[in-house]
């Protein structure tokens, strides 16, 4: 087990990443960017395990990963109740359509 | 053979997350985000992170991917003169596309650029093929538990102002 190179995994968080970064920036729906948001926490988590592997003794990257799995998760439901609200009073999930503060 | 597993998983991650970068239907894109979650679980096992893995499948398929579905189709505009013969579509436009994908593609070389320039002076062993649980549940009570506790903390405010922010308020007045 782990013959893998740390680099694959480097590559691959990146790619990710990027990829996550296209998606917020072109997707015009909140929850859209939202996917975005969450492609990109699993590439950083990716980076934090294969780190970890070579700490065998106290996975610190794992833990640091389990926290980081629990803020987007809280992350998310604050962001749709948010969403929630914006749709409510707006009655649009355009992010370039909602550019007044007051109502 | 690892390392077919490995990049037979890594696609499995990149291409539905290409998909939802190029899709219209939103609907689609969540699904195909949920493939990509089981990719990365499934990377996560490679890499020696059995409980990060069930955790991941856990927490993101099984809530967050739910609660983005719930939302999308809570905030989809109703379509008057519905043709009931087509499904309902969730469609989505996209903006900026150019300078996104240039940005992307520029992000990515850099990354691919600082990755392969570094030197990683890694001095610990590779891990050995043994469960994480034990090491991990034992870090969470002893050297771990002020963070534990705070995440704790963290999930129950979120979930409170959550439902709070969540209400319907106008309906009072109306």
């Amino acid at each position: 087990m782990n013959n893998i190179p740390l680099i694959h995994f480097l590559i691959l968080a990146a790619a990710l990443f990027s990829i996550g970064f296209a998606i917020v920036v072109t997707k015009r729906h909140f929850i859209g960017m939202l996917l975005g948001i969450e492609l990109m926490l699993n590439a950083v988590n990716i980076n934090l395990v294969a780190f970890s592997r070579h700490d065998p003794e106290m996975i610190s990257g794992q833990l640091f990963a389990l926290f980081v799995i629990v803020v987007a998760a809280a992350e998310v439901t604050v962001a749709l109740a948010i969403i929630l609200r914006v749709y409510g009073q707006f009655n649009t999930v355009e992010p370039d359509e909602v550019s007044e503060m007051k109502q | 053979m690892e390392l077919i597993a490995f990049y037979g998983f890594a696609l499995l991650a990149v291409i539905p997350a290409l998909f939802i970068l190029f899709t219209k239907n939103l609907i689609y894109a969540a699904f195909a985000l949920f493939i990509t979650f089981l990719g990365v679980a499934a990377i996560y096992v490679l890499a020696g992170a059995d409980f990060l893995a069930v955790t991941q499948i856990m927490v993101y398929v099984g809530g967050i991917l739910v609660l983005l579905i719930f939302g999308i189709m809570i905030t989809q505009k109703s379509v008057k003169n519905v043709d009931s013969s087509t499904s309902n579509q969730v469609l989505v436009l996209s903006s900026r596309r150019i300078p996104a994908f240039i940005l992307a593609t520029v992000l990515f070389l850099f990354f691919t650029y600082l990755i392969l320039g570094a030197n990683f002076a890694i001095v610990g062993d590779v891990m050995t093929s043994k469960s994480t649980i034990r090491t991990i549940g034992v870090a969470l009570m002893t050297t771990h538990l002020l963070p534990f506790e705070i995440a704790g903390i963290l999930l129950l405010v979120a979930l409170v102002g959550a439902t709070y922010l969540a209400m319907n308020r106008n309906s009072t007045h109306e």
